[in-house]
């Protein structure tokens, strides 16, 4: 019993160390030479652009049944017209990020996981290195860099669609007047609210890439290996979107209102 | 010595023909509780090939792995022209590495480029030879390798053997002076393993490569040994090598991480150890 909590402690601390090894050798890649700046692109486009589907579909229906929603209970206190102030206000500050996050952990961080797993396991992470190139530099630096700033546009795009949702439903559902909708929308805007928003998916998009290229480069045992680092990268990415949330979310209070 | 400067580093290589190019002086390597390798020596000859043989696990690929600085020894030196591989930061391993080629076990070539991107890619990604040139020389190795037509091709689309083909291109592409090869033939039917076996004699003979061929396929294994390329006009000649070009060839057997022989194809041949004996069997 001893002996394998002693294992699992040495194990635990050996992936805390790798992981921030990982974090200090991507931020000096990010600041010096040689940087790749063709895969940065393709990485900005695989993350941004190829995301862009699923983070529509999910803002959209978020805002639409946000509304659905909101809406019974709004009318118990005959406050309908305001369902646009609580649609903005919910999507900006914690829906649209967390949702984003959830989905990019989805997508992004098992394909990550799962592509880098696959050159560990067939070793061409160890041909890149035989061949002059480090593999952080080359397959870490690019998709930090594109989870990172990918995440925001992602979510800001997200909040956009979720409140163009509610209002169809607001409109043709609830019978909400369009411009009230719109005005209500605004009013429940604060400019906090929007740094809150927006200062969120930098972290959630950080983290989501950096644990999915930690699981991915720590894959061993063949294709069964990548499997498991696939499932692994998605449930600790997963976990860290609404743990980094909270904690984000507690220090922007304390700092912004 | 002559001095060469590439890039911020300085590699030096050694002038002297029989100055080892590669020395593996006592290494010792452990995972954990189990020994991989146990104080292992030999050296490598310019133009030399160096078979080291054994059975599964008895720790031929983690020798090629400790020369080329991908993992660290526990004890003992490695040198590589003259260079203490095993004290040196990653920096200065990746300008070591442009003298040293590997071929992967099953090619480990890249699956998002095709064949010819794979063989370019040192060049076009790390060096500053201009589009065109590398574009020649991807062709020239390539025509090497016998793989001219598959240069648009995705790895997937290739068999086994033109694989190891393309991976033996890829590592010769930039001309280094010593090459590595994992199990180069290891799964291959015969006469696909004869073709690339073929290869690494071309690459020593015609291009002056010193070799380090791990392998478990002792048929393989021999023929490099006893065996040389000859230029003629119109191309070349594999043929029995004289006694003298054989003696170059030099066996290593691996048994549980120790050096249980070393010796050349005639001696290994003739040994009497029962290991050796089941072994070559």
């Amino acid at each position: 019993m001893v002996q394998l909590l002693d294992a699992w402690l040495k194990g635990a601390v050996l992936e805390v160390q790798e992981y921030i090894r990982l974090q200090v050798h991507t931020f000096r890649g990010c600041f010096s030479r040689p940087f790749y700046f063709r895969d940065v692109v393709e990485q900005f486009e695989e993350i941004g652009v190829g995301s862009l589907t699923v983070v529509l579909l999910t803002g959209f229906f978020t805002g639409a049944v946000l509304a659905l929603q909101t809406g019974i209970t709004l009318d118990q206190f005959g406050a309908r017209p305001f369902v646009g102030r609580l649609i903005s206000a919910s999507m900006v500050k914690e829906l649209g990020p967390v949702l984003t996050g959830l989905m990019l952990a989805g997508r992004i961080g098992s394909g990550i996981a799962a592509e880098l797993g696959s050159m560990v396991v067939t070793d061409q992470i160890n041909a890149l290195r035989a061949l002059g190139t480090d593999p952080i530099r080359k397959l870490v630096v690019p998709r930090v860099l594109a989870g990172f700033f990918m995440a925001p546009v992602l979510t800001v795009i997200s909040d956009t669609v979720g409140i163009i949702g509610g209002w169809l439903i607001a409109v043709f559902q609830l019978r909400v007047a369009s411009s009230l909708y719109w005005t209500s929308v605004v009013d429940g805007l604060y400019l906090d609210d929007a740094w809150m928003g927006l200062i969120k998916p930098f972290c959630l998009g950080y983290a989501i890439v950096t644990i999915g290229c930690h699981v991915g480069l720590r894959t061993s045992g063949g294709t069964q290996g990548v499997g498991r680092s696939t499932t692994n990268a998605v449930v600790a990415a997963s976990v860290a979107v609404i743990a980094v949330d909270f904690f984000v979310t507690r220090l922007l209070i304390t700092l912004l209102y | 010595m002559s001095v060469e400067t590439s890039g911020t580093a300085t590699i030096a290589k050694p002038d002297a023909p029989e100055q080892p190019v590669v020395v593996v002086d006592n290494v010792s390597l452990a995972f954990d509780d189990k020994v991989v390798l146990k104080d292992v020596s030999f050296t490598l000859l310019p133009g030399h090939t160096k078979v080291i043989l054994g059975a599964s696990g008895s720790g031929k690929s983690t020798i090629l792995k400790l020369i080329l600085g991908l993992w660290k020894p526990d004890g003992g030196s490695i040198s590589v022209n003259g260079h203490r591989v095993d004290q040196m930061n990653e920096r200065e391993l990746m300008e070591m590495r442009a003298d040293v080629g590997m071929v992967f076990q099953e090619g480990a070539l890249f699956d998002s480029l095709t064949v010819g991107e794979n063989v370019g890619y040192k060049l076009y990604e790390e060096s500053d030879m201009r589009a065109d040139r590398i574009d020649a020389r991807v062709a020239e190795v390539l025509g090497f390798v016998g793989l001219n037509e598959f240069i648009d091709r995705m790895p997937s689309e290739l068999s086994g053997g033109q694989r190891r083909r393309v991976a033996i291109a890829r590592a010769m592409a930039a001309k280094p002076s010593i090459l590595l090869y994992d199990e180069a033939t290891t799964g291959l039917d015969p006469i696909t393993a004869i073709s690339v076996d073929e290869e690494m004699i071309k690459l020593r003979d015609l291009e002056s490569v010193s070799s380090i061929i791990v392998t478990h396929q002792l048929r393989d294994a021999f023929f490099v040994a006893t065996h040389e390329a000859v230029r003629r006009k119109d191309g070349y000649d594999i043929a029995p090598a004289d006694a003298q070009k054989c003696d170059e060839a030099e066996f290593v057997m691996l048994k549980e991480g120790v050096i249980s022989f070393e010796g050349n194809a005639a001696e290994l041949r003739a040994a009497k150890d029962s290991y050796l004996k089941s072994f070559l069997s």
